[in-house]
């Protein structure tokens, strides 16, 4: 018998320290799969984010450096423009990338600064207990919203897909999930297509992976993928946002 | 040979594999491990079509398929 | 030349590779010079969206192995702590240039020496310190800036040029040293990352969660910055031997009181002169041993009074310290100077 699915050289043979059925573990993996098939693990930096997957560091096997909260994007470009034969790629949840960051992924993503970013969106701060995040869906309880988020006092859940893809520095969006096999082999192909791109040398690619956080949910890990199905992509539609790979930059 | 192979210590006992096996191959024992995680265990081995979506689902990298 | 011009000349004598900043007065030039300047050499300027984007820039670059430098002025310098911190965390070697001005707030756009607390006390979170420069003339702007970047990359740590919108845009004559070579291009930088062909991945954190593992970490800190204070303590003292009054003042407020010293020694009064060039390792020992044979110390700062903390330190008791100050981004004259000497 051949082994037919099996942990990337990319990945460390580790445990992780995430909870039971968090989306990070499996994200972690996808990504270090990409690198492995584009046989890139050697001339990979990543950089990890301020919340749960700041340790992803001691998961991967490559050389990664940690950022401040929400300026993972602003390190990129200082190692892109330094670096520009490696491949670069930030990796960043919610709170980091959509709130703290907001500037930093905006104009990264304006100038087309050659980088993937690959976003986790859970619609909660895990890391801290489960507080509001900017994507937390409208009547969605969490530690501060213990009512429910509510639009006239919390503001609307911020769809950084729709509002990254009007800009012209951006090559590539797509919003993916990991809640399926299906889904699981989507975002496979949306991580590897955003490095590629990136080898291509056009421009900024982002690729949103909305995630399960059984934990701060509370729900077990069954409940929370069907719950992204059912409930998160609703507020935030599945699908490629933008794909404009003519755009090559010098 | 079992065509899908589970870490036991890796395994946290999440249930996501269980939910999309489609031949119902894998189960949760009645162990536990050090992580102190119930684990699933694989029985199935004749329904087993190595399709990987226990593989593809695990966010432990606990589980590996063979063909 | 002008000061900040002389400020990116140094650097780019000094191998900085690449240039990240935001404009603030009084440092426009500096930016304006280095996006013409680098492009044509082939190195890398970005102009950030903001100050603490250009830092985490310089992190990156740094992290990368380059010699990178900012610059800004007090409320952009303020913007840059997070991330100063962040380097001093990860002893990461860079240049960060404050052309100050008046604070608080928003202050006002005139030459101040108000960020002395700022610089040499930390200004971000935690255990760490910087090297601080204080340059008094253009040629220093030259020279401190080309030895910032060896001193950054010898210590693995953040260097600071403290300097003034005074001395920022102020136009000398600069003889460039033609013995200046760059020293620690051959340091091999066997933390950086870049990729892990040929050897096992590397890692770049300043989060120690491990028990015990930050306080190891902060006291290798601190015995790296022990060393610094042993070895590269610099100044320079004007009739250190002689003077009944001493003068102790850096940057712009030195170079008025060496002219007021220059002038009262003419008319016969014993005063000396003595100028910190590093702020932080601070010249204790120098001020100390100054203070046993002097009367009594003055220290002329633009600011309420920051430095003369630490000259007192230095002093412990051994003779009275006085205070001129000018805070607010005003300037004291040659005349006050002498004015406040001849009444202590």
């Amino acid at each position: 018998m051949k082994k037919v699915f099996s942990k990337p050289e990319s990945l460390q043979d580790k445990n992780n320290s995430y909870c039971p059925g968090c989306g990070h573990g499996t994200i972690h993996r996808i990504i270090a799969e990409v690198i492995d098939e584009l046989g890139v693990r050697e001339k990979t930096i990543g950089i990890a984010p301020v919340g749960c997957a700041v340790f992803a560091y001691y998961y991967w096997n490559f050389d990664v450096t940690e950022a401040a909260h929400g300026r993972p994007p602003a390190v990129a470009t200082g190692i892109k423009r330094c670096l520009s034969d490696r491949v670069v790629f930030t990796y960043q949840g919610d709170g980091d990338l959509a709130a703290i960051g907001t500037a930093e992924i905006i104009h990264a993503a304006n100038r087309g600064e050659n980088i993937t970013t690959i976003f986790v969106n859970n619609a909660n701060y895990g890391m801290t207990g489960g507080q509001m995040a900017p994507t937390t869906i409208l009547g969605q309880k969490t530690t501060t919203t213990p009512n429910g988020r509510d639009a006239k006092r919390d503001g609307y859940p911020l769809k950084v897909c729709e509002l990254l893809s009007s800009l012209d520095g951006v090559c590539y969006i797509e919003r993916v999930s990991v809640s399926t096999p299906k889904n699981v082999l989507r975002t496979k192909k949306a991580i590897k297509k955003a490095f590629e791109n990136q080898l291509n040398n056009c421009g900024f690619s982002l690729v949103e992976v909305l995630s399960q956080c059984p934990t701060d949910w509370q729900m077990t890990p069954v409940e929370s993928v069907k719950w992204v199905d059912e409930v998160l992509s609703k507020t935030f539609p599945l699908g490629v946002y933008k794909e404009n790979t003519e755009q090559t930059r010098k | 040979m079992e065509k899908v192979k589970i870490n036991s210590e890796k395994c946290k006992g999440c249930l996501l594999c269980v939910s999309v096996c489609p031949g119902n191959c894998i189960k949760v024992s009645d162990r536990i491990n050090k992580l102190g995680h119930k684990f699933v265990v694989f029985s199935e081995n004749e329904k087993c079509k190595s399709c990987g979506f226990c593989f593809l689902m695990c966010p432990d990298t606990a589980i590996e398929v063979y063909k | 030349m002008k000061g900040n011009i002389a400020v990116c000349e140094g650097a780019i004598a000094a191998g900085c590779t690449t240039y990240f900043g935001y404009p603030i007065t009084p440092q426009n030039e500096i930016p304006a010079y280095m996006s013409k300047k680098m492009v044509e050499l082939g190195r890398v300027f970005v102009q950030a969206e903001s100050e603490l984007a250009a830092i985490n820039m310089v992190f990156g670059a740094a992290v990368s192995g380059s010699r990178a430098m900012t610059s800004s002025s007090s409320p952009g310098i303020s913007l840059k702590q997070e991330g100063i911190s962040y380097l001093a965390g990860a002893e990461l070697p860079c240049v960060i240039v404050n052309v100050q001005r008046g604070g608080p707030g928003l202050g006002n756009i005139s030459g101040s020496q108000a960020d002395y607390f700022q610089a040499t006390k930390g200004g971000g979170h935690g255990d760490y310190r910087l090297i601080v420069l204080a340059p008094y003339s253009v040629k220093e702007m030259y020279d401190l800036t080309f030895l910032a970047f060896d001193l950054a990359d010898n210590y693995r740590i953040p260097v600071m040029i403290l300097t003034d919108g005074i001395v920022g845009q102020m136009m000398e004559p600069v003889e460039i040293n033609p013995e200046f070579r760059v020293q620690s291009s051959e340091i091999k930088k066997d933390w950086k990352l870049d990729g892990c062909k040929g050897r096992e991945p590397r890692l770049m954190r300043s989060l120690i969660m491990e028990e015990g593992g930050l306080e190891k970490h902060n006291w290798h800190l601190k015995k790296k910055y022990d060393g610094i204070k042993k070895t590269e303590i610099r100044c320079e003292a004007n009739f250190p031997d002689s003077a009944e009054i001493t003068v102790v003042a850096f940057g712009i407020a030195a170079r008025i009181c060496k002219s007021a010293v220059k002038k009262l020694r003419q008319e016969g009064l014993k005063v000396g002169l003595m100028r910190p060039v590093t702020l932080w390792p601070f010249p204790e020992k120098a001020i100390s041993d100054i203070a046993a044979k002097s009367k009594k110390i003055l220290v002329a700062e633009m600011n309420m009074g920051q430095m003369v903390e630490d000259v007192k330190l230095a002093v412990n008791g051994k003779c009275p310290v006085e205070f001129l100050g000018a805070p607010g981004g005003a300037v004291f004259s040659e005349d006050e100077i002498i004015a406040k000497i001849k009444k202590l």
